[in-house]
């Protein structure tokens, strides 16, 4: 078997605030195969968005990678030197937030800022710079491209500006995108057609796509493996289907039960009781015992790995083990 | 065409400013004791009541206030500032005299304090809170808190008695005869101080904002986005950081344009440079109603056209201003 494209050891991202050390991060581990497909799902406050943050070395202070390792095409990450890091980010290594309003810039066209993200890896005059860009405009479906470039980002619809973010990550080819959240922030139906435009170009480019998200829906439409993350550590993976049909760790489980979709109609929603615990004062144990309904005393001690086929999950009391 | 649809519907909405203005200067001006008549008495050494007559018949002093105002706003409609008594001269040739020091004293007082604290604002946010931002921080508010007569003062015993590197006063030195470009650098030298005296105020005002401004936008989103295309950190800083944190500093430039000259009133009597502020001074000591009338005038029309220019700069530099909106 060929190396993975990515591969993440032991990732751990601290923030040293005034109150103590987040712990957003705590040990991350997972592979990505080139051109794959994988959701990174949780609840907010579960490091799913910092491991994004982590992959591209954009932790602001006080955050930080205290830790671990990220390889990426066989070149390691952590502790690469800044300049290093920054040629390989938006060329090889590209991010798709999540608030399309704040994430581009209200003062600069929409072709200037796709020409200053061309020309900030390639010598590429202006006139070039904006052909590009009215390129991969064209391709993520924006009409009109090479006239919009001239346009401000308030003009634009919030899916649209998304499509405009999209197509800035796509600028190079990067053989990776993290999309952090890409679509939470748009309507239903924009989000179905960004979500299938997302899995055509990734199809069609032969790009790998680490789509981030607390919304178990579109990760199960779109991913071919998810990771469900807690209190900064993995708890369940594996491909989507077998994970959402049959879940091992009860959180999971947890997150599947909440979605409005799986339901009774008339009945109230079932909700995980408790809220998610503060990253500064983690349990040695599990992190999710103290909301658990299959917690014993068992729980107060790190979780074991449970293996079933290319199937993981970190819990004592595994949900259908070894079924 | 959006920016100067803008612009001119600004423009417009200041001429019932001005007007107010002008009237209310009028009508407080009139609770002063004396008019110009007694000051001119008093020059002349005094004088009987019938000359005095003649004279307040002369000036058309001798009508009521209501009549007075009525005459003087229709003849200002016209662009006549009426006749200075006590220069003997026409207001307009007056104040056209005395406002070259004023406006090459604001544009250089301002140019300087916008550009250097634009870039100490931007070294002070760059090293937020490590030693280069607590040396400018505190520079900063020392030039805040520093009075400038006193700072003005301070820099002539040290510049112009004791090191003797620049003139103490005056706007070019008459002695020498200078034309051409020796002319020119003779008034900047002369403009050195002065320029320093009124500009480090607004150099603080302006460093402080720049860098909260900075510092505002280095947290938004479309930065992250920037640094996640790959871009270096210079470009990120030049391109997209800076024109976003440019807008709060050229909103102040229009909002104190009016105290800057109010400033150089203060400048101009401490290093005699024969400009508006002191001309406004001199009017007011002797009663010269027309002519502090054409200052106000002249003062007003001068905010009013830096406010038009920075209306003009806010627009082209933030795309979400509309004339629409």
């Amino acid at each position: 078997m060929t190396a993975p494209l990515l591969s993440v050891r032991d990732l751990r991202t601290h923030f040293m605030t005034r109150a103590g050390v987040a712990k957003a991060v705590d040990g991350v581990s997972f592979d990505l195969a080139a051109g794959e497909i994988l959701g990174l799902v949780g609840e907010s406050g579960s490091g799913k968005s910092v491991t994004g943050f982590s992959l591209l070395g954009l932790v602001d202070p006080p955050g930080r990678i205290v830790g671990g390792s990220i390889r990426f095409q066989g070149r390691e990450l952590v502790g690469m030197p800044p300049a290093a890091l920054r040629a390989l980010r938006g060329r090889h290594l590209a991010m798709v937030f999540q608030d399309p309003q704040a994430t581009l810039n209200p003062v600069l066209t929409i072709g200037a800022q796709m020409a200053l993200a061309v020309q900030a890896h390639e010598r590429a005059s202006d006139r070039a710079a904006l052909d590009r860009a009215a390129a991969v405009l064209a391709r993520v479906g924006i009409p009109e491209a090479a006239r919009r470039l001239s346009a401000y980002p308030h003009e634009f619809s919030g899916g649209m500006r998304q499509r405009v973010a999209i197509a800035t990550a796509l600028l190079h080819g990067p053989a990776l995108i993290v999309a952090d959240e890409p679509t939470t922030a748009l309507d239903v139906s924009i989000q179905a057609q960004i979500l299938a435009k997302m899995k055509a170009l990734a199809a069609e480019s032969g790009t790998a796509l680490i789509w981030i998200s607390h919304d178990l829906a579109t990760v199960s439409s779109l991913a071919d493996r998810v990771l469900v993350m807690y209190a900064g550590r993995i708890v369940e993976s594996g491909p989507v289907g077998a994970v959402l049909r049959a879940p091992l760790h009860p959180y999971t489980r947890g997150l599947l039960d909440s979605l409005p979709a799986m339901a009774t109609p008339g009945e109230k929603l079932r909700q995980i009781p408790g809220a998610a615990p503060s990253l500064l004062a983690l349990p040695a144990g599990c992190a999710f015992a103290p909301r658990c309904p299959r917690a014993d005393a068992a729980c107060a001690a790190p979780p074991p790995e449970v293996a079933q086929g290319s199937r993981r999950a970190a819990c004592h009391h595994p949900l259908e083990a070894a079924a | 065409m959006r920016i100067l649809r803008l612009a001119l519907r600004r423009l417009a909405a200041s001429l019932p400013t001005l007007l107010l203005i002008l009237m209310g200067m009028f009508l407080l001006l009139q609770l002063a004791p004396g008019d110009t008549v007694d000051a001119l008495m008093a020059q002349m050494g005094g004088g009987d009541a019938a000359l005095a007559e003649e004279l307040r018949r002369f000036y058309g002093l001798d009508v009521g206030i209501a009549a007075q105002l009525w005459r003087y706003l229709t003849r200002l409609v016209t662009l006549d500032l009426g006749f200075s008594a006590i220069y003997g001269k026409p207001v307009a040739t007056v104040i056209l005299e005395r406002l070259p020091p004023t406006i090459l004293l604001m544009v250089s007082a301002l140019s300087f304090a916008f550009f250097f604290g634009l870039v100490l604002g931007v070294l002070a946010a760059r090293r937020v809170n490590r030693w280069p931002d607590t040396l400018i921080s505190t520079l900063g508010l020392v030039f805040y808190a520093t009075p400038s007569f006193w700072f003005g003062l301070m820099a002539i015993v040290l510049f112009s008695v004791y090191l003797q590197w620049l003139p103490a006063g005056g706007f070019y030195d008459i002695t020498m005869g200078y034309t051409g470009i020796a002319a020119m650098l003779d008034i900047a030298r002369h403009l050195v101080l002065p320029t320093l005296t009124l500009g480090l105020i607004f150099l603080a005002i302006y460093l402080r904002i720049m860098r909260a401004s900075m510092l505002e936008v280095l947290s938004l989103d479309f930065v992250r986005t920037a640094r996640a295309k790959g871009l270096t950190e210079t470009r990120v800083v030049a391109r997209h950081v800076l024109r976003n944190a440019m807008l709060p500093m050229v909103t102040l430039i229009g909002l104190q344009a009016g105290t800057m000259l109010g400033g150089s009133v203060v400048v101009e009597s401490v290093f005699a440079l024969p400009g508006l502020g002191r001309l406004a001074y001199e009017s007011v000591v002797q009663r010269d109603l027309n002519t502090l009338l054409g200052i106000v005038f002249v003062s007003a029309l001068l905010v009013i056209a830096i406010n038009f220019v920075v209306d003009i700069l806010y627009a082209r530099l933030d795309p979400r201003i509309s004339a629409e909106s």
